[in-house]
């Protein structure tokens, strides 16, 4: 049985859009990435997982329980960190911990002063005086302090300096390790390149395109520098092109024997062709105007 | 239990503050009884003749130089009012405040039934409000026995019955019109319980606007009826009461499938 599956799902707000037909499977134990540019219909994903909103049609399954019937029961093996954390001011940390807890009707206080430690938040500060980051901090302490069988995170490194990201990413692996799923939704692709084993993309509401982050990877294009100078006006399949005297870059996509005609046919000291990383993958393919995968 | 405790502990302040300005007020007014008794002669002509200001507020029923008749018309103005702001305040902020702070989320991501965090909501409001009531009310007697006067137990306990079925009525009405709202609503409530009040007045004052006593609650608090009459119309309170329940009940259906964002 999958962590998350999503069937159609489809959430419309009037005029705005909202998120159209997504299916996801999420496998238990899986590290599953969720990228998309902002307002690509991420944060509505999670808020119909979660029974914030009533999707419009679809359904979606977590732990194999409706997301619509079940909605306590899911809420229960959930941990759940929004990418914008509110709380009541005037409120202490410690007591935002302890109101959590309670309304989960666990006791969870040296998980939670133990995540305290790690993330250096100091629990006896008012939420109000918290930076965004350390309401941020707060906010994962709420999301894990009751060792949640899935975790669903909502741009979760926001206001985190690069330390607390690595403390944090640290945490989160050795929550995976110990059996925990982790959902995570981000527009760093980075982010997740380097932390997700699985990862589906989203843009303007639908899923473009979904696999293991080596396979979305890999899309046939390569990176191509080049020193010296040739002629890519004949060649198709050429993007992201930047030439500057003496050198040449661009991603490249068509067939590698034109390239290497053209190449030969130019003036070239040296050439490197490489992977290109997920995140030029994205702008240039599953981007704006790009074509799909 | 959990949100009951929370809810109580958040509405701390604005209990304490509002209880004690209505209680405040109307303990001084009780206060300035005994010289306004003094001079009722002259004043109570005044007060009887100002046309339909006077209708408006029911002194044209009411004998303001008895302890009675003046408190009927001073809690109208202090508790009525007051009360009744708080009540609204109170009720139209229990869910909308959340989703306008986006405090929301952090609930309704925890294992709480949606039916279950409107109820434990609804029952700290109707608790903050019987408490309000309790402390004015004996505070109110105390002022009363104080200035050595002889309370005049049926009439004050019906006044601020009738003012406790009041603000039942606009915490629960409110308290629906708090699952429809999304951002805050404090000023949709205060309007509302104002409205409600110079409805009322209209209706004292003109006998064709008298069918407007069957859309306010402030319709059965009129002190000159209770106090005079001795009793509150029925009619006017069962309405009310089906008004609270239609509200509960909105606010119930309403959030059980309510999109939070």
């Amino acid at each position: 049985m999958d962590a998350i599956c999503t069937e159609g799902l489809t959430k419309r707000y009037g005029r705005a859009r909202g998120i159209e037909g997504v299916s996801l499977a999420v496998a238990r134990g899986d590290v599953f990435g969720f990228i998309g540019p902002n307002g690509a219909g991420k944060s509505t994903t999670i808020r119909a997982l979660l029974g914030l909103v009533r999707p419009s049609a679809g359904r979606g399954l977590i732990f194999g329980l409706d997301i619509g019937k079940d909605r306590e029961r899911i809420l229960a093996r959930v941990g759940y960190l929004p990418a914008e954390a509110a709380f009541w001011p005037g409120m202490r940390v410690r007591e935002v911990l302890r109101l959590s807890a309670d309304l989960r009707r666990r006791r969870c206080g040296k998980a939670a002063e133990a995540l305290c430690e790690r993330l250096r938040l100091d629990p006896s500060r008012r939420v109000e005086e918290l930076s965004f980051g350390d309401r941020k901090k707060a906010a994962i302490v709420c999301a894990m302090q009751h060792e949640p069988e899935l975790l669903i995170l909502d741009e979760p490194t926001g206001g985190l300096d690069p330390l607390m990201q690595r403390e944090f990413f640290a945490i989160l692996r050795e929550r995976n390790q110990a059996g925990a799923t982790v959902f995570l939704s981000s527009h760093i692709l980075s982010e997740v390149q380097h932390n997700c084993s699985r990862a589906a993309i989203i843009r303007e509401g639908r899923i473009i395109a979904s696999g293991s982050v080596k396979e979305l990877s890999r899309t046939g294009a390569k990176r191509v520098s080049v020193r010296g100078a040739m002629d890519c006006g004949a060649l198709s399949g050429v993007r992201d092109l930047h030439t500057s005297p003496g050198s040449m870059d661009f991603l490249y996509g068509g067939s590698m024997k034109s390239l290497l005609r053209a190449a030969a046919a130019g003036d070239i000291r040296d050439i490197t062709i490489t992977e290109p990383d997920l995140e030029e993958v994205f702008l240039h393919y599953y981007g704006e105007g790009g074509g799909g995968a | 239990m959990t949100i009951f405790r929370h809810e109580l502990r958040r509405g701390r302040a604005a209990f304490l503050i509002w209880t004690a300005s209505i209680a405040g007020l109307l303990v001084l007014c009780v206060c300035l009884y005994p010289e306004m008794k003094s001079e009722m002669g002259a004043v109570g002509d005044m007060f009887a003749s100002m046309g339909s200001f006077t209708a408006a507020f029911g002194m044209d029923r009411l004998n303001m130089g008895t302890l009675t008749g003046f408190y009927a018309v001073e809690c109208g103005n202090i508790l009525g009012l007051g009360g009744a702001f708080f009540a609204a305040l109170t009720g139209v902020s229990a869910l909308a405040k959340e989703e306008r702070d986006r405090t929301a989320e952090f609930l309704l991501t925890h294992p709480v039934s949606r039916t279950r965090v409107a109820a434990e909501k609804l029952a700290a409001a109707l608790v903050q409000i019987t408490a309000m009531d309790l402390v004015i009310l004996a505070l109110s007697a105390l002022a009363m026995g104080l200035i050595g006067e002889d309370i005049p137990w049926r009439e004050v306990l019906l006044l601020h019955g009738a003012y406790y079925l009041l603000q039942l009525e606009l915490v629960c009405v409110c308290f629906g019109l708090s699952a429809f709202l999304v951002r805050g609503g404090a000023g949709t409530g205060m309007g509302l319980a104002a409205m409600l009040y110079f409805l009322n007045l209209a209706a004292n004052m003109s006998e064709r606007a008298k069918f407007l006593k069957y859309l306010t609650p402030f319709a059965y608090c009129e002190g000159a009826d209770v106090a005079a009459g001795g009793r509150l119309d029925a009619g006017l309170v069962m309405l009310g009461m089906l008004a609270a329940c239609a509200g509960a009940a909105a606010a119930f259906i309403r959030y059980h499938t309510k999109d939070i964002h």
